[in-house]
């Protein structure tokens, strides 16, 4: 399997007026076409490693690694336009909540077209047909509908598929699913799941998915890196997640309910110090 | 195709009509009741005023049955609700009764002097708002640095120095000294024979009589006072163009613009700006109102024979009929742009369109 993506010893932090934040601190991993979790509560810097990847940390932030690699394109040394070459081209980013990531003022169908005419030079008319069968591809019932409408109209289920197809369109080779059912329905969340899978799979992506829940990502992924305070505490395979070692993750699993046992006293993380070093 | 399908759009059809009906029917009730508000507020202080009408007509050395005859002619005899019905059946004719200065009728007045205030101000806005949003963009968009600090200082001498002193500055500098512009007035004395107004508004009449001279002269007599007007409200319509700006950008699907590979100048002006310009609608429509108010001040010095003067000189004379045309006419204005920046509202909004 060639790899798509090296990340070795990535830092991003931030300087405030309180001195220095360090949200990643020594993130390293690789990635070829798999499907990789990264799970972590909030503020463990599992976003913005994803961030960093993409190249959408904010300016202030300040980014280090040793290596940070994109299919053989050097990110760090990367110029912003290339950068910008590589968004929503070959690597995309799925965000949390369609009801805010998606502009409210312009149609669906424009915001898959922007798309699409950034990195191509397509006709218009081509452009409307790609973009069609896209909101086909992640299941619109009714594509030529919700092309003309408003983000608001339509339902969080939509609204995110609108937002997968408008990510894809391009066809990226990497994709980072940031939290990318947080905000949905349970039930809707299983079908946008499914659709992401397809997808995936079919078009030889690389995937990141960036979740806090552990049992979504075990069943969803082929390797889990498990993340705390800005650092990779225990990387295995989603299959093996039971035989984790690390006293956080099976903190984590501990947390989760189990049908038919009870749970009391409910168990409470023990964080130790040395988790931090 | 089965019945269902064909119902259904049909009655979707249905629904949009009523909801729109509904809409107008609220937007008459709303208009409606503004302003009759506005006239009672009109009439009541048209009558409590300290200034006698008959005695501002009569003089105070008429005899005591010529003011009593007077008043009786102006119907202040009359009980209030009385009046007041015929206030507002004379306002809604069109008739806001005669002014004692010019012995006009103040509709006449108005229709002559409004026009002025309304160039002026609407090429003041035009200004404003053409250097006031993309000042604004910048500061916003380059937040912190010195461009920033230039347009909130640039901001801030527009908000704080006094407008009569500018405009005094102004005139001795571009007119006085460099000899840029014209002075004071609309329009040369030159042209006062053969210059026919046709609409009141002199840059569209020039147009229209297709005099290149007279556009020249009225356009070097109007630029001075409306950039005025423009710094002024430059200062408003930047301020508040950062602020939604700096709103709009900090906006999660701003994030997901940039995840998309778009250029900078496409997320500020095609995503940012597009969704600041639903407010940013009220603030202009907001002050451009405040323009056509008639800016005394602005008028004064300039001798710009607008509304704000017109006010001004009639109240100075207890010319009370004068000045409630002129405050229902300002008032109307106020409704007329309120209503005209919801319309944008929609067109901007898809969110407050009717379905």
């Amino acid at each position: 399997m060639n790899t798509l993506l090296h990340v070795d010893d990535l830092r991003v932090s931030f300087p405030t007026r309180t001195g220095v934040v360090e949200a990643v601190r020594g993130v390293s991993f690789s990635l070829g076409q798999e499907r990789l979790g990264i799970v972590g509560e909030s503020g463990s810097g599992k976003s913005q490693t994803g961030r960093a990847i993409m190249g959408l940390t904010p300016q202030q932030a300040e980014i280090r690694a040793k290596r940070l690699e994109f299919s053989g394109i050097d990110l760090l040394k990367a110029s912003p336009a290339e950068r910008r070459a590589l968004r929503g081209n070959r690597v995309a980013m799925i965000l949390q909540d369609p009801k805010y990531s998606l502009d409210p003022v312009m149609t669906i169908g424009r915001q898959i077209l922007e798309t699409l005419r950034t990195h191509e030079k397509i006709g218009k008319s081509e452009a409307r047909e790609r973009a069609l069968d896209m909101l086909a591809a992640v299941q619109i019932r009714d594509p030529k509908r919700v092309y003309d409408l408003y983000p608001h109209e339509v339902s969080g289920g939509m609204g995110q598929r609108a937002m997968i197809a408008m990510m894809l369109i391009a066809g990226p080779e990497l994709l980072i699913a940031d939290e990318p059912t947080s905000a949905l329905d349970v039930t809707v969340q299983l079908d946008i799941l499914r659709i992401l899978d397809r997808l995936v799979i079919d078009r030889g992506m690389g995937l990141i998915f960036i979740s806090h829940d552990l049992r979504l990502v075990s069943t969803f992924c082929d390797r889990v890196i498990v993340m705390y305070a800005g650092k990779i505490v225990e990387e295995l395979k989603a299959s093996e997640l039971s035989r984790a070692k690390h006293p956080y993750t099976q903190g984590l699993l501990n947390c989760m309910p189990k049908i038919g046992t009870s749970r009391h006293p409910l168990p409470v993380l023990d964080r130790q110090p040395e988790w931090l070093l | 195709m089965s019945t269902a399908d064909t119902q259904t759009p049909a009655r979707r059809a249905n629904k949009r009509a009523s909801a729109i009906l509904k809409a107008i029917a609220s937007f008459v009730v709303i208009v409606g009741t503004t302003y009759l508000g506005l006239l009672a507020v009109t009439f009541f202080i048209g009558r409590v005023v300290p200034i006698d009408p008959v005695l501002a007509i009569v003089g105070d050395r008429a005899p005591a049955h010529v003011v009593e005859r007077t008043r009786e002619e102006m119907g202040f005899n009359l009980p209030y609700y009385h009046q007041f019905y015929l206030y507002v059946k004379g306002v809604l004719s069109g008739d806001f009764g005669t002014s004692v200065l010019t012995t006009n009728p103040v509709m006449a007045d108005i229709r002559r002097v409004f026009p002025a205030t309304m160039e002026l101000a609407t090429v003041g806005t035009i200004i404003g708002a053409a250097l006031g949003i993309p000042l604004g963009v910048l500061a916003a968009v380059k937040r912190g640095s010195l461009a920033d600090q230039i347009v909130r200082i640039i901001g801030l001498i527009g908000y704080s120095v006094p407008i009569f002193w500018l405009g005094l500055l102004a005139l001795l500098v571009f007119y006085a000294r460099l000899g840029w512009t014209a002075g004071p007035g609309r329009i040369d004395v030159v042209f006062e024979y053969t210059f026919t107004p046709i609409t009141g508004f002199f840059l569209l009449d020039a147009v229209l009589n297709r005099d290149r001279a007279a556009f020249k002269d009225i356009f070097a007599h109007i630029i001075l006072p409306a950039s005025l007007l423009g710094y002024f409200s430059l200062a408003y319509i930047s301020r508040m163009t950062r602020s939604f700006m700096l709103n709009e950008l900090s906006q999660e699907y701003i994030v997901a613009a940039r995840a998309k590979g778009l250029s900078e100048t496409r997320i500020i002006w095609g995503h940012a700006l597009r969704n600041a310009a639903v407010p940013l609608v009220t603030v202009i429509a907001l002050s451009y109102a405040g323009l056509l108010e008639g800016s005394v001040l602005t008028e004064t010095v300039f001798a710009w024979p607008g509304l704000g003067l017109y006010i001004t000189n009639s109240l100075q004379n207890a010319d009370m009929n004068a000045v409630l045309g002129g405050t229902i006419v300002i008032g109307s204005v106020f409704i007329a742009l309120n209503l005209l920046s919801d319309l944008l509202y929609r067109l901007l909004d898809p969110r407050t369109r009717i379905r």
